[in-house]
């Protein structure tokens, strides 16, 4: 754990009160079990927005407190523990940097405020197709009497069912591949020829495809500048990745003390499992890939914090998501192997946090999309 | 003045002295790389030692009273930041052999006070080099079965034995042994701490050969040596506390990750580049050898992280975290990665042993990436490192004790 202040360490304590005693991975089984269509708990978000969560980045002008990305890191570290599900990430960070960076003033006014007191579930429409490529944007946004038409499709989008409105990625020139060509809209959820479908995923949270059927928009929806959004969405996606770095250590660390209570507990042979030396020195390594993964990871939000440049950022990033998501991988799959045939039951959690895993692996970029990232930004 | 304004003012002075008195001989050569030794670096060498000796230097953290500077760790950081920019080296941690980083901070421990007066002043003037008899050769990763025996004789012990991986036994003064002072309490219980001079009848060395071509380790044998009484450090019997700090201090030592990493030479991305050339988009033309060296830079990128954040939390409000007990491991995974990738992307220029067809640059890779397979095996094997974790940070039974 970083060396936190003291309100980063009191924002912590209150998370991991709260997600253990509110919102604790059984909470997460009673949704799954239940059609709750929108994937997570009302009164969760609720309570967020009342923990002042949603304005953790957002300046205290727009009724937010700025305390940074170390501290909302912190406090999705033990919602990644708990498995709790809520739009915090895909609103309170993402959608929410989207506007902290590329909203003028009009749209900094109109959405801040409503994403803080959570009002506003704003969400991040990237991919296409079932492997993320921001580049690959194709969905059409043709301009038409001062304004844009959108024409296309949005799959996986995190909290689509739920959003109030969209930060959709549309290309305005170009072709897909192109980086240059891709600007950002602020689209309501409640627009003409808008649609959405939910999408069953493994892990029970809340996906959604959205179509765009010749969805008329003012030039005022325009986030950013036109053609040039490419840049801006890499450092939306940026913060959400290290947002997810965050998270996922969350994950795998409650996947870990798991495994660890269970290597003291469990006897075979007459003896527990733990005093087998090839299990001592698998929690061992578990231990240390988990060490070196929350270095990358506080070290993303850290240079974050420190206001560091687009690339810098990027590069570290990629890093925590990437090494993140190894650790993570090992440790999910450890999860079931240790537990053996308990592991493979629906009764127990572990199951939960395998199907987890591999969906926080894949958002905003696999493992294999970061490192061939950072080796281009190493320029190798 | 705040503690940031204090340190800038040393860093100004010091930065002013090494200016001053580094010799330019010196500048841009290391003791011990590319095959610069004592000799050859000469009389530059003796002046700079003694220029650093005396202003306590060769060991900066230590009281001034034991020869050392009496300064604080920020310091010592700086002295060797604004020695390592000015482009020198500090030779004296290089000429006491396990001296600075192992004997002196035991010593400063567990030693008597006329135990620290004989023995610092030496070690911090980087005039007497000390070697270490821990490992024998049925004693390696389990240490405590040693069998080197100490037989008491009044004002001394009488030492039979041998010890064996002893670097730069042959060119020490001194040696720190454990040996076996009580044959019949349990095998940790019986051990003691001794030290005694190299220059005697009862002890031999015996460089030994290792793959790499070089033999910086020895043989050591003890036919009753003799070490005084008063050079047994710590309690009797109770050796085995003395070599457990002792290997701590071996650890914080072997933690730094790959010993380049300071250089200005190229880095590995571009020596890959040099050597495997790139495709029209500038991508590393070896796309399998591209992924490796792209996780290899993220593990050390994690490693330097993961030391960063251990100082912080040293000196922050949260706990230091078990995390330090992983960073032997994680150092020497990164320094082993690189040499493998290292050999691997010269090709066939990365399997030369002499001669004109390869560079200084390759030859000198080749031995060191032979030597690099020593570093998980001192100092605590791999394998000895992950059972510490194991029982001692994550609480799991002991795996290596009998019944």
């Amino acid at each position: 754990m970083a060396a936190l202040t003291e309100e980063q360490s009191m924002v912590r304590d209150q998370a991991k009160s709260w997600a253990t005693e509110q919102a604790p991975i059984g909470a997460f089984r009673k949704m799954r079990d239940s059609d709750n269509a929108e994937r997570f708990e009302p009164q969760t978000w609720q309570s967020m927005v009342e923990m002042g969560w949603t304005g953790i980045l957002v300046p205290e002008a727009f009724g937010g407190s700025d305390l940074g990305f170390l501290t909302f890191g912190v406090v999705l570290e033990e919602l990644g523990r708990q498995l709790t599900a809520s739009p915090l990430l895909a609103s309170g960070l993402v959608g929410t940097s989207a506007i902290l960076l590329g909203g003028n003033d009009a749209q900094q006014q109109a959405l801040l405020p409503r994403l803080v007191d959570g009002s506003e579930i704003l969400t991040l429409a990237v991919d296409e197709g079932p492997r993320h490529e921001p580049r690959e944007v194709a969905l059409a946004a043709t301009a038409k009497d001062g304004g844009y038409v959108l024409s296309g499709d949005k799959t996986f989008v995190l909290e689509g069912m739920a959003a109030t409105s969209f930060v959709v990625a549309a290309r305005t020139s170009g072709t897909a591949g192109d980086a240059k060509g891709i600007t950002l809209f602020v689209v309501p959820a409640g627009s003409a020829g808008l649609a959405r479908k939910a999408i069953a995923t493994m892990d029970n949270r809340g996906y959604a495809s959205v179509s765009f059927d010749a969805v008329t928009l003012g030039a005022d929806a325009v986030l950013g500048r036109v053609d040039d959004g490419f840049e801006l969405l890499e450092q939306v996606l940026d913060r959400g990745r290290a947002g997810l770095g965050a998270e996922m250590i969350g994950t795998s660390s409650q996947a870990f003390d798991m495994t660890l209570e269970y290597l003291k507990t469990r006897e075979q042979f007459g003896r527990v499992i733990g005093s087998f030396q090839a299990l001592g020195h698998r929690a061992a390594e578990l231990f240390s890939s988990i060490e070196l993964a929350r270095s990358c990871a506080e070290g993303a939000l850290q240079t974050l914090d420190a206001g560091g440049d687009a690339d810098t950022v990027a590069q570290m990033s990629s890093l925590s998501k990437c090494r993140v998501g190894d650790c993570l991988h090992r440790m999910s799959n450890q999860l079931i192997q240790i537990h053996g045939g308990i592991g493979m039951t629906d009764e127990f959690d572990a199951g939960f946090y395998l199907k987890r895993a591999r969906a926080l692996e894949a958002t905003f970029g696999n493992r294999a999309y970061h490192r061939d990232r950072y080796a281009t930004q190493l320029g190798f | 003045m705040s503690q940031d304004q204090q340190l800038d003012g040393f860093r100004d002075s010091t930065r002013k002295w090494v200016a001053a008195n580094l010799p330019e001989g010196l500048k841009g050569k290391v003791l011990g790389m590319e095959g610069e030794t004592e000799t050859s670096l000469g009389a530059d060498l003796q002046t700079w030692r003694a220029l650093l000796a005396g202003k306590g230097w060769g060991a900066p953290t230590w009281p001034t009273q034991f020869g050392g500077g009496g300064l604080s760790h920020p310091e010592a950081k700086v002295i060797s930041q604004e020695i390592a920019k000015a482009g020198g080296f500090n030779p004296i941690p290089l000429l006491t052999g396990m001296g600075t980083t192992m004997v002196g901070p035991t010593v400063l421990e567990y030693g008597t006070d006329d135990q620290k007066e004989r023995h610092l002043p030496g070690i911090a003037s980087g005039e007497v080099r000390w070697c270490l008899g821990l490992s024998e050769p049925n004693a390696g990763s389990d240490l405590a079965s040693l069998a080197t025996k100490a037989t008491d004789e009044g004002d001394a012990f009488v030492l039979n034995g041998s010890k064996i991986w002893t670097s730069g036994a042959d060119i020490s003064q001194w040696c720190g042994a454990v040996v076996r002072t009580d044959n019949n309490a349990k095998k940790r219980d019986g051990i003691s701490f001794v030290m005694l001079p190299m220059a005697q009848e009862g002890v031999s060395t015996k460089p030994i050969k290792l793959i790499s071509g070089s033999s910086p380790f020895c043989e050591t044998f003890f036919d009753d040596a003799r070490a005084d009484k008063a050079d047994l450090l710590g309690d009797l019997n109770d050796g085995w506390s003395v070599v457990k700090r002792l290997l701590q201090h071996e650890r914080q030592s072997q933690t730094s990750g790959s010993r380049e990493a300071n250089t200005d030479k190229e880095t590995l991305a571009d020596t890959a580049k040099r050597y495997v050339g790139e495709d029209s988009e500038g991508r590393l033309a070896d796309a399998d050898l591209r992924v490796r060296l792209a996780n290899h830079l993220m593990d050390a990128k994690a490693h330097s992280l993961t030391v960063g954040r251990i100082t912080a939390e040293a000196r922050g409000n949260v706990e230091v975290s078990a995390a330090a007990s992983i960073l032997k491991n994680s150092a020497t995974d990164v320094t082993q990665t690189r040499s493998e990738l290292l050999l691997e992307l010269m090709g066939s220029q990365g399997l030369g042993w002499e001669g004109d067809k390869f560079s200084e640059d390759e030859l000198e890779h080749v031995r060191q990436w032979l030597w690099g397979k020593a570093i998980s095996i001192y100092g605590g094997s791999a394998e000895v490192q992950k059972n510490i974790i194991s029982k001692n940070i994550l609480g799991l039974p002991e795996t290596t004790q009998k019944g």
